[in-house]
């Protein structure tokens, strides 16, 4: 097998045997739509919400909340982690580079993702019928537009942070604000304008705006795209720069 | 062969110089000792030549390559102080998993028995103990098959047993004819495995020799030999050896300090007068004399 494959699965493995986080970064996000689907009213069509009903609005911030939980905590503490206890030191000295496990917690965290995204409208479908999106490829290009855009964010948390608790500490403050702003709180259909324009230039909400336009039928919108692209050029080149082995 | 020179090697951090003008060779199928108080760039010169930092001055060539050279990290196994893994890896995963980094990787079982790790195959790293710890991290070292091994600290933390077992394991990877570069602070563990020992203190080389040649280039004490004669024995007889310099006694026992053969001056003289020596003890600085000396410095061992 593949030195970087196995580098993956090693990733995996040793999350299966983290069952806090591995139960906030796959299946916190099923769990929340689940509960919230429960709510009656939550399933009644909303005038607010141009037609739709809060849990079919959800579906999308939710995932953006695994986004948010894996790439801004999740990945960036246990790469800090990496480095503080020397194990990517010590990969240093083998013909594997070190940025070849730094990918592999991505793949993993990417996957991740992906995973607890099928669950979430695998569940909400199934139990409160809410749809398929409209544009599939275009709500997938929302979530890898995230993905990168957010995983750039983490990685120059991982970068900067001296340990895994730092990264982890500095992961939670930028969540809370990112997270609100991306509709966890309340949908952003319902903020006022002033924090919605804001909302457009952070990476989750970007984020989250193109995943709900998929979920009407709605290509990216440009704003969206390019306010990710920015964040995962500028904070991937800084973190790229950044980023210390030891 | 040389398969590590290492020729003026200078680093610091800042303000503090970790390594001044530092020069070496190491052999090829020799254990190489680096020896020194703690602080003392030990770790540094190491890690230069393992490729992990780059010298501000000096030359670096392993295996007549720069250490920085992707490729010798086939041929090179390190083992680092303070390196762990991933807490929720058991020890078959990671010395599977690093065996497959290597082209021509040892075979893990039986490394893995040879360091004592065989019942703890199914553990996590996070629960085995700070000297399961270091021997999974000296199975991760050798592997590859490496033919240069660079070992910093190697039995720190190991108990006394442990620490045994792992020397024979050093001498008998050294018999395979890999090259050793050892870091230690431990007299008994240069002493018995190094067959030359660089002694570094401030960042500066201040001997090179055989673990012996340390003991003799220092030895500026007198060896004692102390015994109790069979048969009475007239000082002067001792005394007129060019060897000896002080004859003294304490009760019926004697004490002969002087230099050079000295034991063999003495047995001899009482081998021929029909005298045996009872009881005889020969005090001889020791590589801790000798290391005390070097560097103005207790080692761990006894300041601790």
């Amino acid at each position: 097998m593949n030195v970087f494959v196995k580098l993956v699965a090693t990733e995996f493995r040793t999350a299966f045997r983290e069952p806090v986080y591995l139960f906030f970064a796959a299946l916190f996000p099923v769990v929340l739509i689940a509960i919230l689907g429960a709510v009656p009213s939550f399933r009644e069509p909303s005038a607010e919400l141009g037609g739709l009903r809060v849990v079919d609005v959800y579906a999308g911030i939710v995932i953006a909340l695994s986004v948010a939980m894996i790439g801004l905590q999740g990945m960036p503490t246990v790469l800090a982690n990496y480095r503080e206890k020397g194990i990517l030191r010590r990969l240093a000295t083998t013909p594997v580079r070190p940025v070849a496990l730094l990918g592999a917690q991505l793949v993993f965290s990417a996957v991740t993702v992906v995973f607890s995204s099928v669950l979430v409208f695998a569940v909400a479908g199934i139990a409160y019928g809410v749809p398929l999106p409209e544009s599939p490829i275009a709500f997938l290009l929302a979530v890898i537009l995230a993905v990168s855009g957010v995983f750039a964010v983490g990685l120059l948390i991982a970068a900067l942070a001296p340990s895994g608790k730092a990264a982890n500490a500095i992961g939670l403050i930028l969540f809370f604000p990112l997270m609100f702003l991306a509709g966890l709180y309340a949908p952003r259909e319902v903020m006022p304008q002033i924090i919605q324009n804001i909302a457009d230039y952070t990476p989750l909400a970007a984020g989250e705006r193109l995943m709900h336009e998929a979920m009407t039928g709605h290509w990216p919108n440009l704003l969206s795209v390019t306010v990710l692209l920015g964040y995962l050029l500028v904070f991937g080149a800084a973190a790229a720069r950044l980023f210390r082995w030891e | 062969m040389a398969v590590i020179e290492v020729k003026n090697l200078s680093k610091r951090y800042g303000d503090t110089v970790a390594v001044r003008d530092v020069s070496f060779t190491v052999e090829s199928g020799e254990i190489f000792g680096i020896l020194g108080p703690n602080g003392a760039g030990k770790t540094t010169t190491v890690e230069c030549i393992a490729g992990l930092r780059t010298p501000d001055s000096g030359t670096i060539a392993v295996l007549g390559r720069d250490p920085r050279d992707r490729a010798l990290r086939t041929e090179v196994g390190v083992q680092l102080q303070e390196s762990e893994l991933q807490e929720k890896l058991t020890v078959r995963e990671a010395l599977e998993l690093y065996s497959a980094f290597y082209p021509d990787p040892a075979d893990w079982r039986e490394l893995a028995g040879d360091l004592g790790l065989d019942e703890k195959l199914n553990t996590h790293f996070g629960k085995l103990s700070g000297g399961q710890k270091q021997r999974l991290s000296i199975a991760l070292a050798l592997i590859g098959n490496p033919r240069i091994a660079i070992l910093d600290e190697l039995t720190t933390g190991l108990d006394p047993k442990a620490r045994r077992d792992t020397w024979e394991l050093i001498a008998g990877v050294r018999d395979r004819g890999v090259t050793l570069l050892l870091v230690t602070h431990f007299m008994e563990e240069a002493e018995r495995l190094c067959d030359r020992i660089a002694v570094i203190d401030h960042g500066e080389v201040v001997a090179l020799n055989t673990p012996a040649g340390l003991v003799e280039q220092t030895a500026t004490q007198d060896q004692t030999i102390r015994f109790r004669p069979s048969a009475p024995i007239a000082d002067v007889l001792l005394t007129g050896l060019p060897e000896v310099s002080r004859v003294s006694r304490q009760g019926d026992r004697i004490e002969v300090t002087g230099t050079g053969n000295l034991l063999h001056a003495v047995t001899s003289v009482l081998a021929v007068n029909g005298i045996v020596a009872v009881e005889l003890r020969l005090e001889q600085a020791t590589l801790d004399d000798a290391f005390v000396r070097l560097t103005g410095r207790a080692t761990e061992e006894h300041s601790s």
